[in-house]
């Protein structure tokens, strides 16, 4: 990969345990983030990946641990103040408007982004034109980066999973992230739409310098993107490194393929 | 025309200096470019070649989908006398390697990354390609590779050359005379390497202006232009007739978004290849299929009335008052909303050419009200050879010749074209130039045809593959194959009778059509093969292949070609076996050695085949396909003397 410019921590996870009752999700989980790397947690299924994604992201608050971010440290967030702090997700299984247009679903990206009020809006007073002027534009430029311009109007239910799933990012690209954390990006999708997928990543992280953190279950995908990659199995960190160290780790082996004993 | 490119731009400037020359759709709104501007862009990108050294009569490669930017630089290469050479955006880099050699192309002005990258895949077995410019910076940000710069810096380099060397656009459009090499189109040459077929100002102008006059084409015209710009159709349409008569060529959003663009423009001035137009009626035909009962049972009356005296208004010939009011009726609610869907509802003149279109496709357009017609042309004569007036379009014909045009056919059918606007050569390739080009100015068009007795010209075939009876009377192959495959249950067809006493014919079935009709009369079937040998099946193609025979028998020339014997093959014909090209066009030669002991049982008088088959899957493995294929003879018809 091309000399990528990678900056100091941005996002510092240590020591996060989380429990449902009885469950236990993670289990001391420590990594951090830097600047404009594009990092992936691996995992089979149930491992936690999920899970910590949900605690970056404010939706669970872990029993013990802390994020840094920035330099400023967190134990309880809700996920609109991570979202305020610049931080975007996607989901798993998509949480878009079906019913809405596909320029619709990503305008809703810039809702934090609206200065002016609802009856502002409502009214077309004030500085609410101008406002939705600019954040159109801007939503445009998604619209044209992410290739799907022949979908503007279409509402989003009608399109196909891939396009579906791009949207998705575009929406969590209108926030204008620092970090975009990717749950399952790849999941469901042919070969083609990985492909496609794994561009627009890369592109992103290229052109806007965002940082990415990705779960994926695709270990040939994430070795080929990622900067580094965190392996969970059971909730627990059983590696963390270069794809190759990764790779070449016999924990991560006998998670994946199984080992005889 | 006396006049260049360039000097027409600026002719355009001065006398319509704020109409709108193109537009571009960008981040979802039409942007437009007026001819002042235009002409300011091509004076600083000029400047910027100047100051890059563009000699006269060097060649320019320009690679990219239709954008303004790179209509400007192919302008701006004119002003200076250099030769644009559009190449076509969707070739493969190795394809790049023999126009940029063959041309000895020091500059490119290309539209992206992808056309970047494959300009430096080349660019070690094109030594001579010193610079590349791009319009769309996305994603070459971190490029270092030396020469490389963004069309951006050109443009910069072109202002700061225009203010230390004021007046030197002036100088060089004055120096340039119509009769310099304009552009050059390379040719797909199915065999050996493409041909570069070198055209003046002159003649892509005489051409354009002649094709303006004859539909009468204003400054008003709008036009989309998402042909690939390579290509001297749309060269011609968006670019040489653009110039020539000042109307507004507009750019879509992106390839996949021309339909849209299209209803959102409305041209005045279209023109496709035979399937945009297929396609677009297949999109229809399945959305009212899904629409609600009332629209349907609308749909389905009108388009009665329509197929009935549609062409016949659209021509222009007496119609009842009756039908007349019916007519206008469904133009009220079926033909002038569905005239919106497609985007035709400002259409004047639409065009359509390029290989043969199905009478059923162009009546359907014709008939709800769409100026659909047809012309004959080439790379080589700049296109505009024979055009179909209005109210004289005709399915099987592509028109008459136009102003300047002269035709001969020789004694073997081949149709010779004399004109203003045919090419100066083959670059480099005299050879190949002379073989096309006799001393007294007729070019060989490798077509066969013949006039009418209208005066329209009729293509049959390309003049190699034509053949003669044992009779003596002409066979023409693709012409009697078309025929055939404009029936949709008929996928393909493969005709013999060269050197033969009678004409037999290899049918493909379209799986997907005759296994609805199959589904609909409740007829079981096992699969393609199954399904290809049912007697219903044989009994549904017979009766397509007598239509043919009795449309050939009204034809003294073709009446002879009619289809005697006929065979269902059991497998779909496929590139993969080498029986189809990659473009779908029947290899006839391959199929009838392939296929040698069917051939000889249509003529032995068998009535029946056993045939064992190789075929090769998608995931390369290979497996055999065996059946006895029935052989069924079929009537033919008496030649109907025509009344003229």
């Amino acid at each position: 990969m091309a000399e990528r410019r990678i900056g100091e921590v941005i996002l510092d996870v240590r020591n996060i345990s989380l429990r449902f009752g009885g469950v236990k999700a993670l289990t001391d989980i420590s990594f951090d983030v830097r600047e404009h790397e594009i990092r992936a947690i691996i995992g089979p299924n149930g491992a936690g990946k999920s899970s910590m994604l949900n605690c970056i992201n404010g939706v669970y608050q872990p029993q013990e641990g802390s994020i840094t971010f920035r330099g400023k440290t967190f134990r309880h967030m809700n996920s609109r103040q991570v979202a305020e702090m610049g931080v975007a997700r996607t989901f798993q299984n998509l949480a878009l408007f079906k019913g809405m247009s596909v320029l619709d679903n990503i305008m809703t990206g810039r809702n934090l982004k609206m200065k002016t009020n609802l009856f502002q809006q409502a009214l077309r007073i004030g500085a609410a034109e101008r406002e939705e002027v600019e954040h159109r534009a801007f939503v445009e430029r998604i619209i044209d980066f992410l290739e799907i311009q022949a979908y503007r109007k279409t509402p989003v239910g009608r399109l196909p999973y891939g396009l579906q799933k791009r949207v998705d990012l575009g929406r969590a690209l209108a926030m204008e992230p620092q970090v975009l954390l990717l749950d399952e990006p790849m999941a469901g999708m042919n070969v083609e739409e990985k492909q496609d997928m794994c561009r627009f990543i890369l592109d992103v992280n290229d052109e806007f310098g965002t940082t990415i953190v990705l779960i994926e279950h695709d270990m040939g995908v994430v070795m080929d993107i990622s900067d580094r990659v965190v392996v969970l199995d059971y909730g627990r960190k059983i590696g963390d490194g270069a794809p190759d160290e990764v790779r070449a780790n016999p924990d991560v082996i006998s998670a994946y393929l199984g080992t005889s004993h | 025309m006396e006049s260049t490119f360039p000097r027409l731009l600026l002719e355009h400037a001065k006398v319509r200096p704020d109409a709108p020359a193109l537009r571009e759709k960008v981040y979802g709104i039409w942007q437009t470019l007026t001819w002042a501007e235009l002409a300011a862009l091509v004076k600083r990108i000029a400047g910027g070649l100047a100051e890059a050294g563009l000699a006269r009569g060097e060649h320019v490669v320009v690679v990219g989908e239709n954008r303004p930017r790179l209509y400007a630089a192919m302008l701006a290469a004119q002003s200076l006398g250099g030769i644009p050479v559009p190449l076509y955006q969707d070739a493969a880099a190795a394809e790049f390697v023999f126009p940029l050699q063959n041309a000895e192309v020091r500059f490119a002005i290309v539209e992206d990354q992808e056309q970047v990258d494959k300009m430096l895949e080349v660019r070690a077995q094109c030594p001579l390609l010193a610079r590349i410019w791009y319009d769309d910076p996305r994603g070459l940000r971190n490029y270092s590779e030396p020469g490389l710069a963004s069309l951006d810096s050109l443009i910069e380099a072109g202002t700061a050359y225009e203010r230390s060397h004021p007046g030197f656009f002036d100088a060089a459009l004055a120096a340039g005379s119509p009769h310099d090499v304009a552009a050059m189109f390379f040719t797909s040459g199915t065999t050996g390497n493409p041909k570069g077929v070198v055209h003046t100002h002159f003649t892509l102008l005489d051409r354009a202006a002649a094709g303006a006059r004859f539909d009468k084409l204003t400054d008003k015209e709008e036009v989309l232009a998402y042909l690939p710009p390579a290509w001297i159709g749309q060269n011609i349409f968006s670019y040489a007739q653009w110039l020539a008569t000042g109307y507004v060529v507009n750019c879509p959003e992106s390839a996949s978004t021309v339909m849209i663009d299209l209803k959102e423009i409305g041209p005045t001035y279209y023109f496709a290849p035979p399937r945009v137009f297929e396609g677009l009626l297949t999109s229809v035909m399945i959305r009212m299929e899904d629409a609600g009962a009332v629209k349907r049972w609308l749909f389905r009356r009108f388009m009665d009335v329509a197929r009935r005296v549609g062409p016949a208004i659209m021509d222009g010939k007496p119609v009842s008052w009756a039908d007349r009011l019916r007519y206008r009726l469904g133009d009220v609610f079926v033909y002038g909303p569905l005239r919106n869907t497609l985007g035709f509802s400002r259409v004047r003149v639409a065009y359509t050419a390029g290989e043969a279109i199905g009478p059923d496709l162009f009546t359907f357009y014709r008939s709800i009200g769409i100026n659909l017609k047809q012309l004959y042309g080439s790379t080589e004569t700049a296109v505009f050879v024979c055009l179909q007036p209005d109210h004289e379009a005709k399915a099987d014909t592509v028109g008459i010749p136009i102003e300047g045009v002269e035709i001969k056919l020789e004694e073997s059918g081949e149709i010779l074209v004399r004109s203003p606007g045919l090419l100066r050569e083959y670059y480099k390739n005299p050879q190949a130039t002379a073989e096309v080009k006799t001393g007294d100015g007729w070019y060989r068009t490798g077509d066969a045809g013949f006039l009418d007795a209208g005066g329209h010209l009729k293509i049959i075939d390309r003049a190699k593959d034509v053949g003669r009876m044992a009779d003596g009377s002409m066979f023409a192959p693709k012409y009697i194959e078309n025929k055939l495959k404009f029936f949709p249950h008929i996928k393909e067809a493969v005709a013999f009778g060269d050197r033969r006493d009678k004409v037999c014919a290899f049918i493909n079935i379209d799986f997907e059509a005759v296994g609805n009709w199959a589904e609909k009369r409740n007829l079981p079937y096992a699969g393609y093969t199954d399904l290809s040998q049912k007697p219903e099946v044989y009994e549904l193609v017979r009766e397509c292949v007598e239509k043919v025979n009795a449309d050939l028998a009204a034809d003294e020339k073709l009446a002879g070609s009619q289809i005697s014997r006929f065979l269902i093959l059991h497998k779909e014909l496929d590139a993969d076996d080498g029986e189809l090209t990659r473009t779908r066009k029947v290899r006839r030669g391959h199929i009838g050695d392939k296929y040698q002991v069917l051939v000889d049982a249509l003529y032995g008088g068998k009535s029946k085949q056993f045939i064992e088959t190789q075929v090769k899957f998608e995931d390369g493995r290979t497996g055999t396909v065996s059946a006895t294929l029935k052989i069924v003879d079929v009537k033919t018809f008496p030649v109907l003397r025509r009344a003229a």
